[in-house]
């Protein structure tokens, strides 16, 4: 691989149902602290859910929220926060040379039922439909508002991949950089779901959203009791280089990308499939020219339904089984940040370089023996020493699958 | 309504579409656009807004009417002259 193509990752933004920077978000993985709270939806009423508390106005205008969507409003807080840890000189960076590639699950729901309640309260006259309804509602709506926010004039798409749109920013990331489309990407996932009641209620109806008395012993993955899904939102996005073009300006570099990959399941629209789980996680390696005994830590997209939590399990027992790889589940803590989950729960792994710990999967209190896993990280952080290698897992509906797998870098 | 009851509502409206500008001198005979960051979208807010509360609908080729304060309370005070305020 020419050292042009080689890909990391050099400024960090987040927000997360618990921590709204890096350093909070991990310090409350290490101590077990979950982020999921009681919440009110529209028809449905009292639910769980992760819910996300960052300072909106930090790098918007009140009008910029009003007009705009949550989804936007948490890209624009991200991208910002990338941006200014990545000690760009923002001010002197080719706005046209930047790319922004943020993974979504679904966008348009939270909008479109605000419409339609809103217009209900007028005998459903659609005279009163908003005229903001169109650019709130467009595919491309939150990498949008960052190029307005950021005034970036290169190129910009919201990638629409399930819940494995996380990883699959990263990965348009790295592939725009490797054709020279841009010099800079701005790249995750964002997701504003928790706003739209309809996800809550179609979980529901699949018997796939999670109760418990305590919020936060409600995301059990892999945990014989689960009984669902917890929705959260959230938004993780970095800024991504070239390698030469980070060393030039002596970025900090937190992370290379050295593998992914993305397939599809083409079986089922809601079920999982171990087996195409397991081949993203081979062809990732094998790009990445790895092997399984090379992985210190794999992060799990385990979500605590039923059969998706098995089918991961299998898919990871075929390739990880006899290796040394600890397994862990961010979810666990923050409940399923949907399109930001791949993202988050990536980001949440990756102090792991520096500290050499693996965070735990909480809520796991007697595994599922469908779910058995050598080297769960249960309940309690585990102390690796030196971590090298992180796959990080991300799967969703229509049997869209991804993977990432970060190395630590070594100047 | 009285022109100064108009004049307040449009204010309040004014205040929920445009929630960063300062409102307290607005010049009532001096354009909105040229004292408040006001676009095309957010114009047609005011539009919006007085549809929902009056239903009250106004043709495009009368929206230059709307350009100022005064001219905006000139333009509604007859059409809204039979409504209480909070109707």
């Amino acid at each position: 691989m020419s050292v042009q193509d080689r890909i990391v990752i050099t400024g960090i933004g987040l927000t997360s149902p618990n921590g709204n920077s890096l350093a909070e978000f991990r310090q409350n993985l290490l101590d077990g602290k979950s982020g999921v709270v009681n919440y009110e939806t529209r028809y449905i009423g009292p639910v769980l859910a992760g819910v996300c508390n960052f300072d909106e106005l930090r790098y918007q205008k009140k009008k910029d929220i009003r007009r705009g969507t949550r989804a936007g409003s948490i890209a624009v807080y991200c991208a910002n926060e990338a941006v200014r840890d990545s000690g760009l000189n923002w001010p002197s960076v080719a706005r046209d040379r930047v790319g922004v590639y943020i993974g979504i699950t679904e966008h348009g729901n939270v909008e479109t039922e605000n419409e339609i309640y809103e217009i209900s309260k007028f005998q459903y006259d659609t005279k009163v439909w908003s005229h903001h309804h169109n650019p709130r509602t467009v595919a491309n709506n939150a990498a949008g508002e960052v190029t307005l926010n950021m005034g970036i004039t290169g190129p910009h798409l919201t990638l629409g991949a399930a819940c494995a749109a996380g990883n699959a920013g990263f990965i348009q990331a790295a592939q725009m950089l490797r054709l020279d489309e841009v010099d800079i990407a701005i790249a995750g996932g964002v997701s504003e779901s928790i706003r739209t009641f309809g996800i809550f209620a179609s979980f529901s109806a699949q018997g796939a959203l999670a109760t418990h008395e305590d919020p936060t012993k409600a995301c059990r993955p892999f945990d014989i009791n689960r009984n669902g899904i917890v929705v959260a939102e959230g938004g993780g996005i970095c800024t991504v280089e070239r390698l030469p073009d980070a060393l030039a300006r002596g970025a900090k570099i937190y992370a290379e990308i050295i593998g992914y990959a993305m397939n599809s399941d083409a079986r089922d629209f809601v079920l999982p499939d171990a087996n195409r789980q397991a081949e993203c996680m081979q062809l990732a390696m094998k790009r990445a020219k790895i092997n399984a005994d090379q992985i210190d830590i794999v992060s799990s997209h385990a979500t605590a339904t039923e059969q998706g939590d098995i089918e991961e399990a299998s898919a990871l027992r075929r390739i990880f089984g006899d290796s040394k790889a600890v397994i862990n589940n961010t979810k666990s803590f923050i409940g399923h940040a949907m399109g930001a989950a791949g993202a988050l729960e990536m980001l949440g792994n990756l102090p792991s370089f520096d500290d050499g710990i693996a965070h735990a999967t909480i809520n796991l209190d007697d595994v599922d023996p469908r779910c058995a896993l050598p080297n769960l990280v249960i309940n309690q952080p585990r102390e690796l020493g030196n971590v090298s290698c992180i796959l990080n897992n991300s799967f969703g509906m229509l049997g869209i699958n991804s993977v990432v797998i970060l190395r630590k870098f070594v100047g | 309504m009285t022109s100064d009851q108009i004049r307040q509502v449009i204010l309040e409206i004014l205040e929920r579409i445009a929630p960063d500008e300062d409102l307290t001198d607005l010049d009532d005979v001096r354009p909105f656009r040229e004292q408040m960051e006001l676009d095309s979208m957010d114009f047609l807010d005011i539009v919006m807004e007085l549809r929902k509360m009056y239903r009250i609908q106004i043709p495009e080729e009368d929206y230059s009417n709307l350009n100022t304060m005064a001219g905006t309370v000139e333009y509604l005070l007859p059409r809204l002259k039979d409504v209480a305020v909070g109707a």
